[in-house]
């Protein structure tokens, strides 16, 4: 039976990526008692995870450093609820955890965007990361011919890594326009770390096409992919099909304790602190913006946490810098209308409960598709075909209600404070 | 301002205000309903689905038969995805005082015609498995069933489309009566009968009303296909669930065609606000524990809150409003007005149209609430 663990912290911080491990670190070095909870197994964010040991990185001076200032880290734990003020329910294979704070601070990163086409369902067509999560855990890529699709810069991200592991990249398709990413490079220019970043991916794609203004119109196979037609009519055979459309900020958390957000992101003032007294968030919730922004406002949300206002507003001009590339982004990949129209009426958009389209196409908003045909309630809670419909029906997603994450049903039971009948 | 007339104009609609457009429109009348949110928004969105058959008292026991009969009958029409299932109910015993509950309830529901067993322990294992051990048996109820309120909603409003119903959705009724409905924009519409299926807000629209809101959770789970065959529901309900003062949770779960469990129930007075209250919500799921341990390692993906419109004497108060002839009411369905829409509208219809009822009516009349408030 589960175990019931209580924490308390001067300050929490949710997400273990760059913001919140810099947000953790800088609140710990402050002489607060510091909790960090992350649901991987190990900490780092999508894009440090697994990079955490490599001597000399980024990722392993920040969790080196929160070791050192005792940040006590909850891996492998997940937060679900928020049941009472100051307090949040996690839980971990086997245990729950009644997390308590003064201070709260929301790094959660962000998700891929996921638009349905058809085939999109099938087994080998996946999220861009979320191929690259697979690989890392074991799946065997070398050789193993694949297609990178979406748009945003992940996908070149992706690609390099996919080659490092021998994977036969045959190209990636930009759906954003030669002139757009023009234009992004351009901006590059005004960050020379991103510039030599992108710069360094291109050297290691040599040879693979780049194709732009391209999108899939279609993944074709009979019980898993075979090939994917390109809206530029060409068919490519292919084993694996990554392909994401930019990102999401992940803001249900947020929601649920009741900050505010506008157009899809966390609404912050220059402390990073949000609507709600007490609660920041730093990193992708709110917006997306690379990791440099992110560990930049994760530094900013810890100082201004522990209090240290004049400590946070040195890195105010830090940020300012950053944020541009942010916006550089924003402007690049925004979704061109044609991804609109390439779901066929038949084809699903909510895997979970199997919708297909034009079951959605009926309705009038995202609250009485659900009602009706129970679009989004599954297990994703509506996380892939919530920001699908978005984008297709421009529906406004909903009020967000706990538990946030499916959770085991005597971890929602739990009542710790009371004790009168938590579960265990 | 411009006055449109109807013959009947119903405000609301949920499952209620949808059977009785359904039910005035195929009889032939000109029929308007209006909605101030989405169709089955409210109540009907957060109910369980259970048509169930209740002999809490004898008017609670006709209606909800005659309800049953006329899902039953309607079931060949119903699409697909109102899921409607004839799973049966189980009462669940666990004490030798609840199995003298579930011998009461073999012979009143067997003198109304609704064919019941009487199980023992071990047929009780054996019809479900993942109930805990111990139990004193249970009744089954094989003709009850469930099914999905808002697409049963959704069904009935498009019949009564298909009859030349109109519907409006997003017109939020501020006042209503002498033959008028007012809107929030000020515009007026006329109508011979206005009916307020507002739910638990009916007070709103018509004060001195004694209808309360009665808050209640649940929680529905992944899928677990084969888990759960019936509803079932633990007779300690009765015990608890009618304390009109206090809280109450009872073991209360019911399968869905996905696999899925849907757990309740809870009850509270005096709540306005539709958040998820933890204290209630894990009495609810620790009850729930109780009866079934192996569901706590179940994953829980949701859990939402809805407002069951309570009134004194537990039952609904369906016809005309003293003192106003325009006016009729059917609301104050508490937590079985998805089971017992079909019969109120049936039953409001025939007054109106002064057609023999099928059931005595008496008990329903708004006319036994009236009279106190008439009086003040
Ligand atoms: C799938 C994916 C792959 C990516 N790959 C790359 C890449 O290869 N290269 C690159 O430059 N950028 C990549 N990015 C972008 C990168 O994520 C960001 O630039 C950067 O990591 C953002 O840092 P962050 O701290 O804001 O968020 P993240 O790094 O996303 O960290 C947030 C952390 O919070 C955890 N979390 C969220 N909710 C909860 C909860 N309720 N309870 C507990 N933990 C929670 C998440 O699991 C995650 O570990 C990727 C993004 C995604 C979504
Ligand atoms: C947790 C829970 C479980 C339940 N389980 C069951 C069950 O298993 N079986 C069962 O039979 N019943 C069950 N019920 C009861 C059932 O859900 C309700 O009795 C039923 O839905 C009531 O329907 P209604 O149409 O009267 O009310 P509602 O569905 O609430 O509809 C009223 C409508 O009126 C609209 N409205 C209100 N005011 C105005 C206005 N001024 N202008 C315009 N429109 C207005 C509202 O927006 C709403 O759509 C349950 C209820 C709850 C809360």
């Amino acid at each position: 039976m589960t175990r019931g663990l209580r924490r308390s912290f001067d300050v929490l911080v949710v997400g273990g990526g760059p913001a919140g491990l810099a947000a953790s670190v800088r609140a710990a070095e402050c002489g607060l008692r510091v909790g960090l909870v992350d649901d991987n197994p190990s900490l780092g964010g999508q894009i440090w995870r697994g990079e955490t040991t490599q001597g000399g990185s980024d990722a392993a001076g920040w969790v080196e450093r929160s070791s050192v200032v005792g940040v006590q880290a909850l891996s492998g734990t997940r937060v679900f609820h928020y049941p009472a003020p100051g307090t949040l329910l996690a839980e971990s294979e086997d245990e729950v955890y009644e997390l308590s704070f003064q201070k709260l601070v929301l790094a959660t990163g962000a998700r891929e965007r996921f638009l349905p086409f058809p085939g999109w369902t099938l087994p080998n067509v996946m999220g861009a990361g979320g191929l690259q999560a697979l690989v890392k855990s074991g799946l065997p890529i070398n050789g193993k011919r694949v297609l990178v699709a979406g748009t945003g810069p992940l996908l070149v991200a992706v690609a390099a890594w996919l080659r490092r592991q021998g994977a036969n990249v045959l190209a990636i398709c930009e759906q954003a326009s030669w002139f757009s990413l023009a234009r992004f490079g351009a901006a590059l220019l005004h960050h020379p770390q991103k510039l030599g970043q992108a710069l360094s991916l291109r050297g290691q794609l040599a040879g693979v096409r780049f194709l732009t203004s391209c999108w899939p119109m279609a993944a074709q196979g009979s019980d898993k992919l075979e090939a994917v037609v390109l809206s530029r009519g060409e068919r490519v055979v292919c084993d694996f099909l990554a392909c994401g459309f930019h990102l999401v900020p992940n803001t249900e958390l947020a929601q649920l304790v009741g900050c505010q957000t506008r157009g899809g992101c966390v609404q912050v003032d220059e402390f990073q602190q949000t609507s709600c007294a007490g609660v920041f968030s730093a990193g992708e919730p709110t917006g997306i913006g690379g990791v440099e922004l992110s560990v930049v406002e994760g530094q900013i949300a810890g100082l201004a946490a522990a209090g240290r206002r004049q400590e946070a507003v040195r890195h105010f001009q830090q940020r300012k810098k950053v944020q541009g590339f942010a916006k550089a982004l924003d402007r690049a990949f925004g979704l061109r209308q044609e991804l609109r129209t390439i779901a066929r009426p038949e084809t699903i958009v909510c895997r979970c409960e199997d919708i297909a389209y034009h079951h959605l196409a009926e309705h009038k908003s995202w609250r009485v598709a659900k009602l009706q045909t129970r679009c989004g309630m599954g297990p994703c809670q509506g996380r892939i075909c919530g920001p699908a419909t978005e984008f297709l029906f421009h529906w406004n997603p909903d009020s967000v209600r706990p538990p946030i994450f499916p959770a085991q049903l005597e971890h929602l039971a739990w009542i710790g404070c009371s004790g009168e009948c938590g579960a265990g | 301002m411009s006055k449109a007339a109807y013959e009947v104009v119903i405000v609301g609609a949920g499952i209620v205000g949808a059977a009785c457009a359904d039910e005035f429109a195929r009889r032939g009348l000109q029929v308007l309903v209006m909605e101030r949110d989405a169709l089955a928004s409210g109540a009907t969105a957060a109910g369980m689905g259970h048509i169930v058959v209740m002999d809490d008292s004898e008017a609670q026991f006709a209606l909800t038969r005659y309800s049953q009969r006329l899902w039953q009958e309607l079931q060949p029409e119903l699409p697909d995805n109102v899921e409607y299932e004839q799973c049966g109910t189980i009462w669940i015993a666990a004490d030798e005082e609840e199995m003298e509950e579930v011998l009461r309830k073999h012979e009143s529901y067997g003198k109304g015609g609704v064919p019941t067993e009487v199980c023992s322990a071990q047929r009780l294992k054996h019809l479900e498995p993942n109930l805990r051990d111990g139990m004193t048996g249970g009744l089954l109820v094989p003709e009850d069933g469930v099914l999905y309120p808002p697409s049963a909603a959704w069904f009935l409003i498009g019949r009564a489309q298909q009859h030349g119903a109109q519907l409006r959705l997003g017109a939020s009724v501020v006042e209503i009566g002498q033959g008028r409905v007012r809107l929030r924009d000020g515009s007026e519409i006329r109508g011979d009968i206005i009916v307020n299926a507002t739910g638990a807000s009916a007070p709103e629209l018509t004060p001195g009303l004694e209808v309360k809101s009665r808050k209640g959770h649940l929680v529905i789970t992944d899928r677990y296909p084969g888990f759960l065959r019936h509803q079932l529901v633990e007779l300690g309900y009765l015990k608890s669930a009618h304390s009109v003062s206090s809280d109450s949770v009872a073991f209360n779960v019911q399968p869905r065609r996905t696999g899925q469990i849907l757990i309740g129930s809870s009850r509270q007075f005096g709540v306005e606000h539709k958040e998820v209250d933890q204290v209630i919500l894990a009495r609810m799921l620790e009850r729930a524990q109780q009866y079934m341990p192996t569901l706590r390692g179940m994953l829980a993906v949701r859990t939402w809150t809805g407002f069951r419109a309570a009134t004194p004497d537990k039952l609904p108060l369906i016809g005309s409003w003293p003192g106003d002839k325009s006016l009729f009411l059917a609301t104050g369905h508490e937590g079985l007005g998805i089971t017992t829409s079909l019969g109120t509208a049936r039953i409001l219809v025939d007054q109106i149209m002064a057609t023999e009822p099928e059931i005595p009516i008496e008990p329903y009349l708004p006319s036994r609430t009236a009279k106190a408030y008439l009086r003040a």
